[in-house]
C-alpha cells in the first residue's frame, strides 16, 4: 500500500543541480581553509597585548639657580604648599598649559584625615588648585585603593576636595590596568593604572608613616598605589620593590605631606594617639632627599632604611639632602 | 485610540502605577550602595511584603520597625482585595509583561492560558506549610516570598550581569558563591510564563494566597451584571489573575486588574458594591483535606528540622555573620534572605550561604574573606536589614571606643603556620600586619633569628594574632598573598552575638 504522507521531491533541473553542488563545494572549502588558517600546535589562542613603558614626567629645563628642595613649616596647608612651589620656581616650571596632570595622593585607607593614614586633602585641593591655575587641560587625582576606593577617597575627604578645587577623581576598576614592563630588579611586567600612561605631567602628594616592614612609607613607597594584580607579593622583597618602582616611576614633582604624621600603627594607624602634627611640607624633584629628609620624623637614619640606600646606588636621587640646593621657612 | 474612549480609566491607572512600582524598586535597588544611600528607605518593598512582617511576627512577636509599613497593604486588601500582586508587585509586574511578551495573542489562545486551573491551589498549601513552620519558630518564606526573591534575584543575579555586560554599576565585578543556582531558578521562573500565564503569580506565589486570604471580607469587588452579561467571555481574554471574571468571579485569584471592566462591551462588569443582578462569587478554592494534610506534614518537618545541623546547635566554622547580627537562633528567625545586606556590601564579602549553615540557612549571608573582607568602618548591612537579623549598628558601637565600648567582633583570626611565608619559608611578608585596621594592631609580629639552609642567620618578622584585640574583619586573610588557601584565616569564633562559641576565659 503506498504510504498516506506521499509528497512527492521534485526532480532537479541541471541548473539546481549545478548550484546545489557549487554551494556544497563553498562551504567544504570554507571549512578548509578555516582549518588551515587555525590549524596551530597551541591549544588556546592568546591575544598578546600592548606592553606599556612608563614616559619620563621630568622636566628637564629647571633654572640652576632655583632651589631642588623646599621645606616649608606652618599651619595653613595652602599657603604653604603655594610657598614651596614658588621657591621650587612657581607651578609654571612644572605645568605648562595644556598639560594633562595626573595627581597621585596616598588614598589606600577607608579613614579620616586626621587619623593621618590618607594625604592630607587640603594639600591635595592645593596641589589640584595649583594645576589649574597653570592652565592644565585636565587635573585628575587617583590611586589604587587597598579598602573600597569609593570609601577611601569618601572618607578621606579627598574626592570632595578635589572636586571643589576643580579636579577629577578617577576610581580604578578593574578594567583600568595596562601590563607595564617596570625594568626592575623584582618587579618586570605589572599591572598598572591606566591613567598613568594617559597623561603628561604626574605629581607624587605622600604622607609620612609609619610601616612595620620598610620601617616607613614616604614618596617613593606611594608608588605601590600604581600596581594592580597581586602586589601583596611585592612585601617578600619590600626594599628592592620600592626602588625599582622609584626608578621606574620618575614624577613631575613631589610633595610630602608631612602635616599630621602617622607615628606608631601604621599604615592605617586607626587612633589620633598615632598621629602626631608635623606642619612641614616638602616639595622637590629628588625622591630620596625628600624620602631622606623625612627619616628624623621617625628617629631613623638612611642606613637603617635599605630602600633609601638602593635607589640611591641607583642614581634615583641623593640621600644627603643638605647638599642640594635648598630652602627652609616657616609661613 | 477610538473616539470617544476614556483615558482615564482604572486599567490606565493601574497601568501607571505598576510601570511606577516597578521603576520605584529598581531605583531603590540601584541606590542601595555607599555612594548613593542617603537615608533613603531603601528596602521599602520588603517592609510593605505583609508575608514578611507576618511571618516574622510569627516567629519572634514583634513588628520590626519599617515591617509595621505593611500595614498599607494589609489593611486596604482586607478592604479592596488583592490588588497588590498587579498594581504594586514588581515581581508580578514583571511576570506579567513577560507573559504578554512570551504569549501569542491569538484570541483562541488568551482564553485557554487565562482560565481558571486546579493547579493554582498549590500557592495555599505552599502558604499553609511556611505560614506553620513560621509558627513553630522557622523562618523559611524567604525562599518563596516574591519580593525577597526577586530582590535576591537583582542581586545576585541581575545587576552583576549587567556590570558584566556594561560595568558602572560596581567598581569591581562582584562574585557570589552559587550565585547561578539563584539566577537559573529566576529564569525558570520568568520562562514559566511561556506555558502559563503569570505562572508564579497564580501558581506558587503564597503572598499572593494570603492576599487572597485577607480579601474574603473585601466589599468592593469586580461584579458582573447577570442581566447585561451576553457569556461572550470577552472578559477573559486579558485577565491577569485567572480569575473567572465571566462566570462565578473567583476574588481570591482576582488582581483587580481591571481589565475586564474595560472589556466588556455590553458594560456588564464593574468595581464596587454588588448591585441587584450582580452575580455570586466563588470562595477560596483549596481542599480542607490538603490543607490537613499540609499542616501535618510542615508540623513533623519542623522536629525534623531540629534534628539537623545548623548554626544554632553546632558552631559552625564557615558561619561568619555581619556585623550587628543577633544570635544564630534568633537570626534564622529573622533572615528573609532578600540579599539586600549583600547588595550593600562595598566588598562583595557577603555571601548567599549555601550550607554553611545548614540546610536552614540556605542563602542567609555569610562572609568569605576571600572575596571580600569586612570594612573596617563600615556598618551599611545592618541599616539596610528589613527584618533585623543583622541590627543597626553605629561606626563607634561596630569598632569600640575606649574604654567603655567594646568593638562588635564577628570572628577571630588564626594563623596556619605552615603555609605563612615568615612561619615556615623564610620569606619576608606581614602583609597582615600592614593591613590589620584595629589600632593597636591585632596582629603584631616578633623577630626571631633564623639559620638558613646556607648557614646563614636572619632575622625574620613573625606574625601573632591577639586574640583579645582581633575584631574578625578577615582583611588579613583577603590580603595574604598565599591566597588560594589563606595562611591566616577566620572562623567566627569568640564572635560577640553569641554568649556560647567562646575559647578563651576571659572574653
Amino acid at each position: 500500500m503506498p504510504s498516506k504522507l506521499n509528497d512527492k521531491a521534485r526532480k532537479l533541473s541541471r541548473r539546481e543541480f549545478l548550484i546545489k553542488l557549487s554551494t556544497a563545494a563553498a562551504a567544504s572549502a570554507v571549512c578548509g581553509t578555516a582549518a588551515l588558517v587555525f590549524h596551530s600546535s597551541e591549544p588556546v589562542k592568546r591575544s598578546t597585548g600592548k606592553i606599556y613603558t612608563f614616559k619620563n614626567y621630568r622636566v628637564s629645563d629647571t633654572s640652576a639657580a632655583l632651589p631642588k628642595l623646599a621645606v616649608v613649616h606652618g599651619k595653613d596647608a595652602e599657603k604653604m604648599v603655594r610657598a614651596a612651589i614658588d621657591k621650587l620656581g612657581g607651578i609654571g616650571q612644572f605645568i605648562k598649559p595644556a598639560d594633562k596632570v595626573l595627581i597621585k595622593p596616598n588614598v589606600g585607607w577607608d579613614r579620616q584625615p586626621e587619623l593621618a593614614a590618607n594625604t592630607n586633602p587640603d594639600v591635595v585641593a592645593a596641589v589640584v588648585r595649583l594645576c589649574v591655575e597653570a592652565k592644565a587641560a585636565s587635573v585628575w587625582v587617583t590611586d589604587v585603593s587597598i579598602n573600597d576606593p569609593y570609601r577611601s577617597f569618601a572618607r578621606s575627604g579627598i574626592e570632595s576636595a578635589v572636586l571643589k578645587a576643580g579636579g577629577k577623581v578617577k576610581f580604578t576598576t578593574g578594567s583600568d590596568f595596562l601590563d607595564t614592563d617596570l625594568k626592575g630588579e623584582m618587579l618586570k611586567i605589572w599591572p598598572v593604572s591606566a591613567f598613568f600612561h594617559q597623561v603628561d605631567k604626574v605629581i607624587n602628594i605622600p604622607i609620612a608613616k609609619h610601616h612595620s616592614l620598610s620601617k616607613c612609607t614616604l614618596s617613593m613607597k606611594n608608588w605601590y598605589g600604581t600596581l594592580g594584580g597581586q602586589r601583596n607579593r611585592l612585601h617578600q622583597d619590600i626594599n628592592t620593590s620600592i626602588a625599582d618602582l622609584a626608578t621606574a616611576i620618575r614624577p613631575t614633582l613631589t610633595i610630602m605631606d608631612a602635616t599630621r604624621i602617622l607615628k606608631t600603627n601604621g599604615p592605617t594607624g586607626g587612633s589620633i594617639s598615632d598621629t602626631a602634627i608635623g606642619d612641614t611640607i616638602i616639595a622637590g624633584t629628588d625622591e630620596v632627599a625628600i624620602d631622606t629628609y623625612c627619616l628624623s620624623f621617625f628617629d631613623l637614619k638612611a642606613a637603617d632604611v635599605p630602600y633609601i640606600q638602593i635607589a640611591e646606588q641607583r642614581g634615583v636621587g641623593t640621600s644627603d639632602w643638605k647638599s642640594l640646593a635648598s630652602e627652609e621657612f616657616t609661613v | 485610540m477610538k473616539p470617544g474612549k476614556k483615558l482615564i480609566t482604572l486599567l490606565n491607572v493601574r497601568r501607571v502605577y505598576s510601570v511606577f512600582f516597578f521603576a520605584l524598586f529598581l531605583a531603590l535597588l540601584y541606590i542601595t550602595d555607599f555612594r548613593h544611600l542617603k537615608g533613603y528607605e531603601t528596602p521599602l518593598f520588603l517592609e510593605l511584603d505583609p508575608l514578611v512582617a507576618a511571618a516574622a511576627f510569627f516567629t519572634s512577636f514583634t513588628v520590626y520597625k519599617g515591617l509595621a509599613l505593611s500595614l498599607l497593604i494589609i489593611i486596604p486588601t482586607i478592604f479592596f482585595g488583592r490588588f497588590f500582586c498587579s498594581w504594586v508587585c514588581p515581581f508580578g509586574i514583571l511576570n506579567q509583561w513577560i507573559s504578554h511578551l512570551f504569549n501569542k495573542r491569538r484570541a483562541v489562545d488568551d482564553y485557554r492560558t487565562n482560565a481558571y486551573r486546579d493547579v493554582y491551589r498549590i500557592k495555599y498549601y505552599i502558604l499553609a506549610a511556611l505560614g506553620v513552620l513560621a509558627i513553630f519558630g522557622a523562618l523559611q518564606i524567604g525562599l518563596f516570598d516574591p519580593i525577597a526573591l526577586l530582590t535576591r534575584s537583582f542581586t545576585i543575579g541581575i545587576l552583576p550581569a549587567a556590570n558584566y555586560i556594561s560595568g558602572g554599576i560596581y567598581i569591581k565585578q562582584p562574585l557570589f558563591i552559587g550565585g547561578v543556582l539563584v539566577s537559573v531558578i529566576f529564569l525558570v521562573i520568568l520562562a514559566a510564563n511561556r506555558f502559563i500565564t503569570r505562572f508564579w503569580c497564580r501558581v506558587l506565589c503564597p503572598l499572593g494566597a494570603f492576599m487572597g486570604l485577607l480579601s474574603m471580607a473585601s466589599v468592593l469587588r469586580i461584579r458582573r451584571d447577570v442581566d447585561k452579561c451576553t457569556d461572550c467571555q470577552r472578559c477573559l481574554r486579558y485577565c491577569h489573575g485567572g480569575c473567572e471574571p465571566h462566570g462565578q468571579l473567583r476574588y481570591s485569584e482576582c488582581h483587580l486588574c481591571m481589565t475586564c471592566v474595560e472589556q466588556c462591551p455590553e458594560g456588564a462588569i464593574h468595581y464596587g458594591l454588588s448591585k441587584e443582578a450582580s452575580s455570586v462569587h466563588r470562595p477560596v478554592d483549596v481542599s480542607r483535606r490538603r490543607i490537613i494534610e499540609t499542616v501535618i506534614g510542615a508540623a513533623v518537618l519542623f522536629p525534623m528540622m531540629r534534628s539537623a545541623v545548623n548554626g544554632k546547635n553546632l558552631p559552625l566554622s564557615g558561619l561568619i555573620r555581619p556585623p550587628g547580627s543577633i544570635e544564630e537562633e534568633d537570626f534564622l528567625r529573622r533572615c528573609i534572605k532578600c540579599g539586600q545586606c549583600m547588595r550593600v556590601c562595598p566588598t562583595n564579602v557577603i555571601q548567599p550561604a549555601l550550607l554553611e549553615g545548614g540546610l536552614e540557612g540556605l542563602w542567609t549571608p555569610v562572609l568569605h574573606n576571600k572575596i571580600g573582607y569586612c570594612e573596617y568602618n563600615c556598618v551599611l548591612c545592618g541599616h539596610v536589614c528589613p527584618t533585623g537579623a543583622i541590627m543597626p549598628l553605629t561606626v563607634e558601637k561596630k569598632i569600640g571606643k575606649k574604654p567603655d565600648i567594646k568593638p562588635t567582633k564577628i570572628g577571630t583570626a588564626f594563623y596556619d603556620h605552615g603555609r605563612c611565608l615568615p612561619w615556615s619559608m623564610n620569606i619576608d611578608c606581614i602583609v597582615c600586619e600592614e593591613v590589620c585596621p584595629t589600632s593597636p594592631k591585632a596582629i603584631w609580629f616578633k623577630e626571631e633569628e633564623l639559620i638558613l639552609r646556607d648557614g646563614t642567620v636572619r632575622k625574620f618578622k613573625r606574625p601573632i594574632v591577639d586574640t583579645q584585640l582581633c575584631v574578625g574583619c578577615g582583611i588579613c586573610e583577603n590580603k595574604c598573598p598565599v591566597h588560594d588557601k589563606p595562611a591566616v584565616r577566620v572562623t567566627p569564633i569568640g564572635e560577640t552575638r553569641s554568649k556560647t562559641n567562646r575559647m578563651i576565659l576571659k572574653g
